[in-house]
């Protein structure tokens, strides 16, 4: 690809080393440590489901009881399978039913047992990856046997709180041309320290994230693209405390997307900085193995902070997920970087800075599927306007070869989008792609013209930033307010008590698949 | 007789005076494919219409959504009168303010940060509410209170018991102490805020607010706390209120 800017190689270069630099210590706290979601990640990849009469779910259960009687310093797995084994246990669940009561004695195994032990635990783990392995191969022939949407994909979010609402709502936006469906979290999920069981019909604002939602919602997609000829996919979240989990739990049951920011909880959820990170790279490894594409959230950025002013704290944060994501084993065509057109359409040249910083995103990260968000911020109640500033967004995007466009509704910050809102929403992007989809082809900024400069001046600034933060610390930059508008110390922030220091003869039988694989 | 004045009698501006014309638009659950459908909902929507009091109406655009849904555009003349002098307007005891106004106020009344604890007491494990409240994050399109500059937010998150919340917020010096409650089996939204208010009480105690999809919004006095917020309140409405009790407008420089 021929860069449109002028960008400087040298300087795109150096960006990276500096992102690389800012994010090798952080990575080096992630190899070193594991977390009580970790470990529950590993169970779940073990087959373990369920839960108990008070809905809490039967790896929490296992993992806490776990860590009561030796620790998780050696992980889950030596003791579990350890206790499962000499205890002669049918299954993890039926251990995890006596150690909720308190009638298992755990022990960290050694010698021949703790051998047996690794080589139980690694062969119940290894069926959960082959099960990922297959749903990969499985959306690969789906996607042969229907046919890939080309891009940009329009992505449309769903979110009634109830998973047999949001199934026809979802095959009605497929058929209206959606390419993916998000189906949006309860409000406060990122902040429960478990995974919720079962199908579920009331959350707040959102549907909750659990297995059985995913295979419902997964399976009625599946027939919905058989019908169209197109593959659809589907997206959730995996963030908040239960990151490592959700990802297992989205690779087992073939979600395509996921939501998966290195800093998002951090910033947006006072999650503990070293809680999030560690259960990034973990979440990221699972991901990477289930060829599920995340989606980053530096959209979140412009809508506490001005979007022009900010601007460049998107491009740092771009170049940490792709240092994080590259780092974990996600191929660069997994990378779905994100950003935002959440410019004031009140500031002069507004459009044309949005087409600098779109371009921009788009010359620095070739290979990445960027998400691009709609206007919400600057969405007044005044749906009419709100209608046309959507067109800009689509336009915007169509010039600037966005690959994934989450549609903007009129009624955004209004109320749960109506099914018009919906249909007047596809049919504004329809309309653009229609008209000036290949506008991109002859949208040629002048090489020092104010597109190309407010570009260049955008990475500049980027590069300043992370020369700041490389020299002070990531976590320490978290800690003063350098994302968002908010202080998030290292040693604050929910989690924190969830983070162990691994010893020597730690053994965690995923991490040890998926560090090999990646 | 004037169309325009304040306790006038007024209709609905198209681009004449007193013409009475509006715009709606909305979706009906009926088909719109072949003629008889597109005839039928065209009939359905302008029945809609005139029930609504638009008499004559117009449906200038109709389209169906999927098999089952048709959504239209409807102009018509409305019948009915707008007595102006048969308004009455809720007063809120305080301006809803926005953040710039709000970290203004608390800078030149308090010199110095606002300091605000939260938490949700009992064995309430529902922080959706305070975490609405107060994370960044926020709820409705408004950011939460940790977004305002002034604000310091101290949030102690799920199943805080009452002693240590008290001694949490004199520790801080918090000027106001915000007590999300969503649990209410057997009332235990009630007791636990009165044991709260109890518990802040002969100490030079900290503003207490609380909120809950269940609270009575005026049985603050009875509760002993000094303001109650009930369900789909926003995190500007609380900002506001703080600033309104704690940092009055005054004699600003």
């Amino acid at each position: 690809m021929t860069g449109k800017l002028n960008l400087d190689p040298a300087l795109v270069a150096r960006a990276r080393e500096l992102a690389r630099l800012a994010g090798q210590p952080v990575t080096d706290l992630a190899r070193t440590h594991t977390t009580v979601s970790v470990e529950r990640a590993v169970l779940r990849l073990a087959g373990l489901d369920g839960a108990d009469e008070d809905g809490m779910p039967w790896v929490n259960r296992l993992t806490d009881a776990v860590r009561e009687s030796v620790g998780l310093e050696h992980g889950v797995a030596l003791p579990a399978w350890d206790a499962l084994l000499t205890g002669g246990y049918p299954d993890l669940r039926t251990l995890a039913v006596d150690a909720g009561s308190g009638l298992v004695k755990f022990r960290l195994p050694m010698g021949a047992d703790a051998d047996a032990a690794r080589e139980s635990a690694a062969r119940s783990v290894r069926k959960g990856l082959d099960r990922i392995d297959a749903q990969r191969a499985e959306r690969d022939r789906m996607v042969a046997a229907t046919s890939d949407p080309p891009m940009p994909w329009i992505y449309l979010i769903v979110a009634t709180g109830d998973i047999y609402e949001d199934i026809p709502q979802a095959q009605a936006a497929a058929r209206e041309g959606a390419d993916v469906i998000a189906v949006i979290r309860s409000t406060g999920q990122s902040l429960l320290d478990y995974v919720p069981e079962g199908a579920t019909r009331e959350g707040y604002a959102g549907t909750y994230a659990t297995r059985e939602n995913f295979r419902l919602m997964r399976g009625a997609l599946d027939d919905v693209s058989r019908e169209l000829g197109r593959y659809v996919r589907l997206t959730n979240y995996a963030s908040g405390l239960c990151m490592p989990e959700i990802a297992a739990l989205a690779g087992l049951e073939r979600l395509d997307m996921m939501l998966n920011d290195c800093m998002y909880g951090i910033i947006f959820r006072d999650i503990n900085p070293v809680r999030t990170f560690i259960d990034q790279r973990f979440s990221r490894q699972v991901h990477a193995r289930a060829g599920i594409v995340i989606n980053t959230g530096e959209d979140n950025y412009l809508t506490t902070a001005d979007a022009v002013d900010a601007a460049h704290t998107v491009v740092v944060s771009q170049l940490l997920n792709e240092y994080f994501g590259r780092e974990a084993g996600l191929a660069d065509g997994q990378l779905g970087l994100g950003h935002a057109f959440e410019i004031n359409p009140e500031v002069p040249d507004s459009f044309l800075l949005e087409l600098a910083h779109a371009q921009l995103v788009r010359e620095l990260f070739p290979d990445a599927p960027l998400k691009y968000m709609p206007p919400t911020k600057h969405m007044t109640g005044n749906v009419f306007a709100g209608y046309l500033l959507d067109a800009f967004f689509n336009l915007a995007g169509v010039m600037t070869d966005q690959s994934i466009l989450l549609i903007g509704m009129m009624t955004e910050g209004i109320h749960t989008p109506f099914l018009s809102d919906r249909d007047l929403a596809l049919e504004n992007v329809r309309y653009v792609r229609r008209a000036a989809g290949r506008l991109g082809e002859s949208f040629r900024p002048e090489p020092d013209g104010f597109v190309a400069q407010r570009a260049r001046q955008v990475l500049g600034e980027a590069i300043e930033l992370l020369r700041t933060i490389g020299s002070q610390g990531l976590l320490t930059a978290i800690g003063e307010g350098t994302f968002g508008v908010t202080r998030r110390p290292a040693d604050g922030g929910r989690g924190l008590d969830g983070v162990v220091q691994r010893a020597d003869g730690y053994y965690n039988p995923a991490a040890e698949m998926l560090e090999v694989s990646s | 007789m004037s169309l325009t004045g304040a306790q006038g009698i007024v209709r609905p501006y198209g681009d004449t005076t007193g013409d009475g014309r509006v715009q709606v638009s909305f979706t009906l659950p009926v088909p719109f494919g072949d003629e008889a459908e597109r005839a039928r909902a065209e009939g359905a929507a302008l029945q809609l219409a005139g029930k609504m009091g638009l008499d004559p109406a117009m449906v200038v655009h109709a389209k169906g959504m999927g098999p089952d849904f048709t959504f239209f555009i409807v102009y018509g003349r409305v019948s009915h009168l707008v007595d102006l002098s048969a308004i009455t307007v809720a007063e809120r005891e305080f301006p809803v303010l926005p953040a710039a106004e709000v970290n203004l106020r608390i800078r030149s009344a308090l010199g110095r940060k606002l300091v605000v604890v939260g938490a949700c007491i009992g064995t309430d494990a529902h922080t959706v509410g305070i975490d609405a409240i107060l994370n960044v994050k926020g709820h409705a399109g408004e950011k939460g209170l940790e977004y305002y500059r002034e604000i310091r937010v101290v949030n102690m998150g799920a199943q805080v018991a009452v002693p240590d919340l008290v001694a949490r917020a004199m520790a801080e010096h918090a000027d106001a102490v915000l007590v999300s409650q969503v649990v209410t089996q057997r009332d235990a939204h009630l007791s636990n805020t009165r044991e709260m208010s109890a518990a802040f009480n002969g100490l030079q105690r900290p503003l207490l607010v609380v909120g809950g999809p269940r609270f009575d919004p005026s049985a603050a006095h009875d509760l002993g706390v000094d303001k109650i917020f009930g369900r789909g309140t926003t995190p500007g409405e609380v900002a506001s209120y703080l600033v309104h009790a704690l940092a009055p407008a005054g004699e600003a420089a």
